[in-house]
């Protein structure tokens, strides 16, 4: 057995027989021609036929990768348009008199050398593109069709690298998982596999192709970006083992899918997700979450190098509301401070930042950040189910501003003759002692708290989350954190409010039933979490 | 002709997908359009592969030369992709 170590692009593991990818693109050889012209008009039903290919490939990727992912093969026919590239080939072919598949290959080493040369790691990944698009050429020059013929039994397909057009043709019933030995986690390649589904690592070296014969077996551990070739039993009873463990668990969630958040005694409960960003929603939608109990916003002010307008908030909301196709999505206004900086917001340095300038704070002390943020929100709420929520609450006069200031941003929009939905909820994070103590003031002023739980416990317990020393005394599960959740249950109850969790309490799932029998409306957790969670409270009973 | 400049601020520069896009944009207009990174010559705007091989990268300034019947509304329609997407 030998073992090689690559990067693993898609958590998964697979063991079975080797298939060294080899391409049909011949040995390109230099021939002088007379009729220049048959050459150039070779080369034009070549591009055509190229295109079309493309344009097939395209298609496919669209509905195996996603538009995102599918834009590099529409880059691709863009390349084989490009001037300079195409008057590179004629003018070889002119002025050299030679066949049209040598000019293509000059051109293309010519022009990924370019890439290859530049000094970023980026541009120089893009040579391969260029490689990929002139070798499709040459084969359509030569009229040999589409190569990667993987027949018979699922193998792994081994290769020294993989274009993006070859990793999306690979015919995904028959590759149990592929391995590269070249290439980098910049390729297209790499994207391409992530968002298929397969086992894949890549990088795993020349000396991993040298031990290579076609027909031995192979295990891929795509979470590790462990290669075995040849495995002994042992590592392959592990391999398999692990395999099982994926497909129980997939197979687990799939069962679970589309089920109700129900107790055994019929009690319910939403459980929604948490992200961070748009890219979020995917995982959302994957694991049937009920609705975004928690839209952290920051990444609009983090991504940016300046404040975010409120078009472009506004158009990052909508996105995120007509995903989730009126399921509710709750956004937390920002909130940086402490552990999370901006360079552009000019915050001082503080000694104790947790206790600092942050978040509400920042937006009641600069209104005008404040009310561009909401008013993007508000114009998104017609698009969807909003709710927004305020964080790092501590008083009511602090409630009181934020709804005063949503007041006079649905007044503006009034007065402007802008669309909005007059009913967005609006609530509150609970994360700190002193709003969970005077819940009973807060909860008639909102529609909503959602407890912060990685705060709270932080504030309650006086201990920093940020300081490693300080885990022993990190009890999360102290009594005094589930008792201001409790009360603050209570007193959102006795005004109409619903309550939620959204911090990390919430997946833990010795806690779950505590939280039912508190009376919590919604756990939001990371999407990961969210059909465990399901799992977990149908085996509730309250009674 | 008009002329303006622009400070990349994307990351990772003009990588393929906005430069694909750019392309693309700047084909609908009949003025022809260049650009220039300091310290470099022009280039045609619609030649994807030299725009790649620019290695434009976050901070660089590009030049955009633009000229023909619809240049107003072809620098209108460049500033606001770049504002966008770079």
């Amino acid at each position: 057995m030998a073992v090689f170590n690559g990067k693993g692009v898609y958590g998964a593991v697979a063991v079975g027989k080797a298939l060294i990818f080899k391409r049909q693109a011949a040995e390109v050889r230099r021939v002088s021609v007379s009729d220049t012209d048959a050459e150039l008009e070779r080369i034009e039903k070549a591009k055509e036929t190229a295109v079309e290919q493309l344009t097939a490939i395209h298609e496919k990727a669209l509905k195996e990768v996603g538009e995102t992912n599918a834009e590099i093969f529409e880059i691709h026919i863009m390349m084989l348009d490009d001037d300079d590239y195409n008057d590179s080939i004629r003018s070889i072919i002119e002025t050299q008199k030679v066949n049209a598949e040598y000019a293509v290959a000059v051109t293309s080493d010519n022009f990924a050398e370019m890439f290859a040369s530049m000094d970023d790691a980026y541009m120089q990944a893009r040579s391969a593109d260029v490689k990929d698009i002139s070798n499709r050429l040459i084969a359509c020059l030569s009229q040999s069709g589409e190569d990667t013929a993987v027949s018979g039994d699922k193998m792994i397909v081994c290769a020294d690298d993989l274009a993006p057009s070859e990793t999306v043709c690979l015919d995904k019933d028959k590759v149990l998982a592929f391995v590269t030995a070249f290439g980098s986690s910049n390729s297209h390649t790499a994207i391409l596999a992530r968002n298929m589904n397969i086992p894949a690592v890549i990088g795993a070296g020349r000396k991993f192709l040298d031990a290579l014969k076609d027909g031995c077996i192979v295990g891929v551990d795509g979470h590790t970006g462990e290669i075995f070739v040849d495995p002994d039993e042992e590592t392959i009873r592990r391999l398999e083992q692990k395999q099982a463990d994926d497909i129980k668990k997939k197979q687990l969630l799939q069962e679970l899918k589309g089920k109700d958040n129900v107790t055994l005694d019929g009690t319910r409960v939403n459980i929604f997700a948490n992200i961070g960003g748009v890219g979020g929603i995917g995982a959302v939608l994957a694991n049937d979450a009920g609705g975004i109990g928690l839209f952290r916003s920051e990444f609009l002010y983090l991504e940016s190098e300046d404040y975010p307008t409120e078009e472009q908030q506004f158009q990052a909301y909508k996105k995120v509301l007509e995903s989730m196709a009126g399921k509710k999505v709750v956004i937390r206004t920002l909130d940086i401070g402490a552990d999370k900086q901006i360079g552009y917001f000019d915050l001082d340095k503080e000694d104790n930042p947790a206790l600092g300038f942050r978040a509400i704070r920042i937006c009641l002390t600069r209104p005008e950040i404040f009310r561009t943020q909401l008013r993007a929100l508000y114009r998104a709420s017609a698009f969807g189910d909003l709710a927004i929520m305020f964080p790092m609450i501590t008083s009511v006069s602090e409630v009181q501003k934020c709804l005063d200031m949503c007041e006079q941003v649905r007044n503006e929009l009034k007065e402007e003759g802008i669309r909005f939905n007059e009913e967005t909820e609006l609530g509150i994070m609970i994360e700190t002692p002193a709003a969970a103590v005077i819940s009973d003031k807060l909860a008639p002023m909102v529609d909503f708290f959602s407890v912060g739980t990685n705060d709270l416990t932080q504030y309650t317990l006086a201990c920093d989350r940020q300081n490693a020393k300080l885990e022993p005394f990190v009890d999360t599960h102290h009594e005094a954190i589930l008792r201001l959740i409790e009360m603050s249950a209570k007193n959102a109850h006795a005004n109409n409010a619903w309550i939620g969790i959204c911090g990390e309490l919430a997946a833990d799932l010795t806690l779950t039933e505590e939280f039912l029998k508190m009376g919590i409306d919604e756990l939001s957790v990371s999407p990961p979490f969210v059909l465990p969670l399901r799992e977990k409270v149908r085996s509730i009973s309250l009674k | 002709m008009k002329e303006f400049s622009y400070t990349i601020k994307d990351e990772i520069g003009i990588h393929a997908r906005p430069a694909g896009n750019l392309v693309k944009l700047i084909k609908g207009f009949s003025s022809s359009v260049t650009i220039e990174k300091q310290g470099k010559p022009p280039i045609n705007a619609t030649a994807l592969m030299k725009l790649m091989g620019l290695g434009v990268k976050c901070g660089d300034t590009v030049k955009f030369t633009v000229e023909g019947d619809d240049e107003d509304a072809a620098v209108k329609s460049i500033e606001q992709f770049m504002n966008s997407n770079l």
